[in-house]
């Protein structure tokens, strides 16, 4: 076939590209291995754009035992055991067919997980959705349509496959619409001994080919993942795959009994360019050579060409590195599970991908080619224009005039706004519950597990917030780890390490380019502040639709250990007469607030000031007092504020009915009467639903107020006593004066009818 | 006293009952493979939770044909203990142990959340430990846990007190904002006319441990356990 340029542009390889494949190859390339490189070298799979900048992230820590370019980081939990987690995206797939594009998202992160050698035992989920409501917005019915699908696959997918799905956070705005974020997350537990790591060692051992047959669907999943959309989208749709979940178990049990069995020298998920990724990385990471024979693969159709075979992304697929002679024990192992396992080649000592169709040498390439030697560009960067800044106060003076100044219709209005309301809606499609480890329910800080080989438990926290980002990439990526880590925190475990899926518009706008990279430097950041290595996780560029990008998005996955699953602590306020603390310190922290955000429409202004010192010293006080056993709730204050977090703490949970709360504000702050209005307002207004970062609310009982004091004192972290809890209203007084009380009642029904209502009577 | 459980391909609630009887109620429990047909050596045979087979056709439509279940038939039949949790419940009724079919949830979603359920018989021997309306406190996951059967059927199960679960509120009152699926009278488990065969679509062993947030399921476990011994002691 001939090479022309019109061909190169389906392949998305530039004419600069191509040239460099011939002068690697010193040939022109086969059909075959032009499809195989432009899989290889797409962003999705070769990172060519973000790599230059992925290298400053801190990637060493204690903890540690495998960090990036593995199928999924590990770190050590404790005992022998050990925690393999990982996020990725998911994105394009479920713009273009929300059901499928989720659910094989999922199956996706599971099989990274197990091919580790863990067995995965909780999933979350980052989402991003454009609007939902009706009220003017010509794309919410698709918005809604593409939410209900996704929800569906990913609680089809999970639930089928029998892992919980136990938390993840839900967000909407204007440029998720016709580009949602699908972000997977899954952690699975392995002892130290038995990690399995996608390397083709040994030469002359057997590859084999297990799970699912192979089919024509997914061909050039990761091309179209790797450019942006435009009206004729939806004929990507046959690049989307389709999700097996039953088949995934299956492989599951497979797997770990073959690993057990000691016949598995290396193993590796066949995800985005399936049959290619899997043999040349693993090649690679050994610096051997695979050679396949394509006639051996197990094949639904008929008719496939090796460059259909190579290019398939069929779902629920793996390839294993098997010690030579112990291939028939593999054979039985799968067959008990009624799965194919067949031997398609052999590991060779040139380090080459060799594959081979019916008698005829179709590929023919070094590993390096496709991996190391893969492009890298370090693009153009440009800052964004800077937005026209309007005044905060018109603003203020617009919320506090539709509300006719009264606080409490605020509070009304944003537990009610979808990004602040109860996502029990969506939760409670996904089995949380199964594997009986969760022991924090969905809905709290962060999700929690118990390690049933161990006392331990495993807390983590997905966090991302794409309107600070776009504001100031750089302090917007280091508020979500900031944020994710006090999430953990706040169930009492000490942060350990991260996992993270960057999602961006196009990188070839110098102006993302430059909030990438702005982004990698805040996360690295907060990063080493935390002693938190990023252990691995996934770029996703090009998510823009009709020129639109969306916001800077990344998302953080923060893992935390706690020694003792006794002392967790949830969000929950617990009992009559239990006195309320706040830590930390408001300040005027309205820029990019979900106030703004939601009562007067504007996502600007300045994210709110994070000093890493500051935050450090409230998050170890948090852990050191849970750990004690004093605290009887703790909850981070974030989007919506102090008001809002003072509400989710009374909302009720599982065997709690709400339980209200009567605050006094005066020991945290002080208001000046004889400012101005305008000022007042402002300070009021930022001191219910200003964002600022590092402050806790925690309760305790009365004895035990003067120990946490004493703390706070020692390690300089502000300190307050604000109230009691009892009662059936949330009531919040400063210096003598009602700023708001509400009916708990009436406020919980708003929040958590919220969504149900607009996706099922829109 | 041995425990089995049975594992058909798909099934995800096996380890965590196997946990549950090992652990938690400490009796000796195995696995049984879905291909296994010599079960004589149980002593109670539990159907976990799960999507056998995918549940592709319709839930527990294809488990019935697994060769396990040929034994089970005849272990059922010879008066063996026979508990069905979610799938197992589907699977029980689609080989016709039980009576009735679960269909797709009323809201047509999949629902996990915590319920309420009433104990409205404790003549059975897996509810002989409760009291007579004691509300236990146990989760739900399935999309097909909608109860129905013809109303012949539904009025020879409440003559003969098949119905051992009722949906119900906190307080123990069986009200339809109680029940959570649209099951036929709120009904979330019976047994077969003998009372050795159980079938409910609340999941006990996942509600069998405080640092779970309830251990009433626990009292299935239990009371399965105690009737277990007694009914060994009569018969040796």
């Amino acid at each position: 076939m001939k090479i022309t340029a019109e061909l190169l542009a389906q392949h998305n390889l530039t004419t600069e590209e191509y040239s460099r494949i011939e002068q690697l190859l010193g040939r022109e390339p086969s059909f075959t291995e032009l499809g195989i490189f432009s899989v290889m070298w797409s962003e999705h799979c070769s990172y060519k754009s973000s790599r230059v900048h992925l290298k400053r992230l801190p990637t060493e820590g204690e903890c540690l035992i495998q960090g990036p370019g593995e199928n999924a980081g590990i770190v050590h939990i404790g005992d022998d055991w050990c925690a393999a987690f990982k996020i990725e995206s998911h994105n394009h797939p479920s713009f273009i067919e929300p059901y499928q594009g989720a659910a094989t998202g999922v199956g996706g992160i599971l099989r990274d997980i197990f091919t580790m050698g863990a067995r995965p035992v909780a999933a979350m989920n980052s989402l991003r959705f454009g609007p939902i409501d009706s009220n003017g917005n010509g794309n919410a019915p698709r918005n809604r349509r593409i939410m209900t699908g996704v929800v569906k696959g990913i609680g089809d997918y999970g639930n089928s496959f029998g892992v919980p799905t136990v938390g993840g956070e839900v967000y909407f705005d204007e440029c998720y619409s016709l580009n949602p974020l699908v972000n997977a997350f899954a952690l699975g537990l392995v002892r130290k001994e038995q990690i399995f790591y996608g390397k083709a060692e040994g030469i002359g051992n057997a590859v084999v080919y297990v799970g699912a047959k192979t089919g024509r669907d997914g061909i050039h999943g990761a091309t179209m993942a790797s450019a942006e959309f435009d009206e004729a989208a939806m004929e990507k749709r046959p690049t989307v795959q389709v999700g097996d979940p039953f088949s995934e178990k299956l492989l599951l049990e497979a797997c770990l009994e073959a690993m057990r069995s000691g016949a598995i020298v290396g193993i590796q998920d066949m995800g985005a360019a399936g049959l290619t990724s899997s043999s040349c990385e693993m090649g690679a990471r050994a610096g051997n050579g695979v050679e396949i024979n394509l006639d051996l693969v197990p094949q639904r159709e008929e008719g496939m060409t090796a460059y259909e075979m190579m290019l398939s992304e069929s779902q629920e697929r793996m390839l294993i590195v098997a010690e030579r002679g112990r291939e028939r024990q593999l054979q039985e192992i799968f067959q008990r599970w009624d799965l194919d396992a067949v031997t398609i080649g052999h590991v060779t000592p040139e380090p080459k991908l060799r594959v081979f169709h019916k008698g005829d040498l179709v590929a023919d390439i070094p590993n390096a080619a496709l991996t190391e030697e893969a492009p890298r560009y370090n693009r153009p960067q440009a800052k964004r224009p800077a937005a026209v800044r309007e005044n905060l106060k018109d603003k203020i003076d617009l919320i506090w005039k539709r509300v006719d100044g009264d606080l409490g219709t605020i509070l009304e209005q944003l537990v009610a706004s979808p990004n602040l309301a109860s996502k029990q809606w969506v939760w409670s499609q996904y089995d949380h519950m199964v594997r009986t480890n969760t022991i924090v329910l969905p809905g709290s800080d962060a999700a929690v597990i118990r390690v049933k080989e161990t006392r331990r438990a495993i807390a983590m926290s997905l966090d991302g917030n794409g309107r600070y980002c776009r504001i100031d990439p750089y302090n917007g990526a280091r508020l979500a780890v900031m944020e994710s880590a006090r999430n953990v925190v706040a169930s009492g475990a000490r942060p350990l390490a991260i996992t993270n899926c960057l999602n961006f518009a196009s990188p070839e706008r110098p102006e993302v380019m430059q909030e990438f990279s702005d982004t990698v430097d805040g996360i690295a950041d907060a990063c080493r502040a935390l002693g938190t290595p990023v252990t691995g996780g996934n770029v996703s560029f090009y998510n823009e639709t009709e020129g639109r990008g969306i916001y800077p998005t990344p998302v953080i996955g923060m893992i935390g250990v706690a020694n003792d699953t006794h002392t967790i602590t949830t969000q929950w306020f617990k009992d009559d007469g239990d006195r309320i603390i706040l830590l930390g310190e408001s300040r005027e922290d309205l820029g990019g607030s979900e106030l703004l955000n939601s009562l007067a429409g504007y996502a600007g202004g300045n994210v709110p000031r994070l000093d890493n010192e500051t935050e450090l010293a409230l998050q170890s006080i948090c852990v050191e007092l849970i750990e004690a056993g004093i605290v009887k709730s703790a909850h981070d204050c974030s989007d919506g504020g102090l008001a809002v977090a003072l509400a989710e703490c009374c909302f009720s949970t599982y065997r709690h009915n709400a339980i209200g709360a009567k605050i006094d504000l005066s020991e945290h702050a002080k208001l000046s009467e004889v400012e101005p209005e305008t000022q007042h307002r402002s300070r009021v207004l930022s001191l219910l639903f200003g964002e600022s970062p590092s402050r806790m609310i925690m309760t305790a009982k009365s004895d035990d107020v003067a120990m946490i004091r004493d703390l706070a004192q020692r390690r300089d972290v502000p300190f307050a006593e604000i109230g009691t809890v009892g009662g059936s209203q949330l009531s919040i007084e400063l210096d003598d004066s009602l700023l708001l009380q509400s009916e708990l009642n009436q406020l919980e029904s708003l929040w958590s009818s919220s969504i149900a209502q607009r996706l099922d009577h829109p | 006293m041995k425990f089995g459980v049975v594992v058909f391909p798909g099934s995800n609630c096996d380890h965590d009952t196997y946990h549950v009887i090992s652990k938690v109620i400490g009796q000796p429990v195995d696995f049984i493979w879905h291909k296994e047909e010599q079960i004589d050596h149980f002593d109670a045979i539990i159907l976990p939770g799960g999507f056998s087979y995918g549940d592709y056709l319709r839930t527990g439509a294809i488990a019935r044909f697994s060769p396990v279940m040929r034994s089970i038939t005849g272990f059922a039949r010879d008066g063996g203990l026979i508990l069905g949790i979610c799938n197992g419940f589907q699977i029980l009724c689609e080989a016709g142990l039980l009576p009735g079919a679960l269909m797709r949830n009323q809201n047509l979603r999949f629902i996990c959340r915590h319920v309420n359920i009433r104990v409205e018989r404790t003549d059975t021997p897996f509810t002989s430990s409760c009291e007579q309306g004691q509300v236990l406190s146990t989760p739900i996951a399935h999309g097909d846990g909608n109860y129905f059967c013809d109303s012949e059927t539904l009025a020879e199960l409440k003559r003969e007190d098949r119905i051992i679960f009722r949906y119900c509120d906190e307080s123990g009152t069986v009200t339809r904002e109680a029940n959570p699926n649209g099951s036929l009278d709120n009904i979330a488990g019976i047994c077969n006319k003998e009372r050795n065969v159980l079938g409910m679509m609340p999941h006990p062993e996942r509600a069998s441990e405080s640092v779970l947030g309830s251990n009433d399921g626990r009292l299935i476990f239990s009371s399965l356990a105690v009737s277990l011994n007694q009914l060994l002691k009569v018969r040796a």
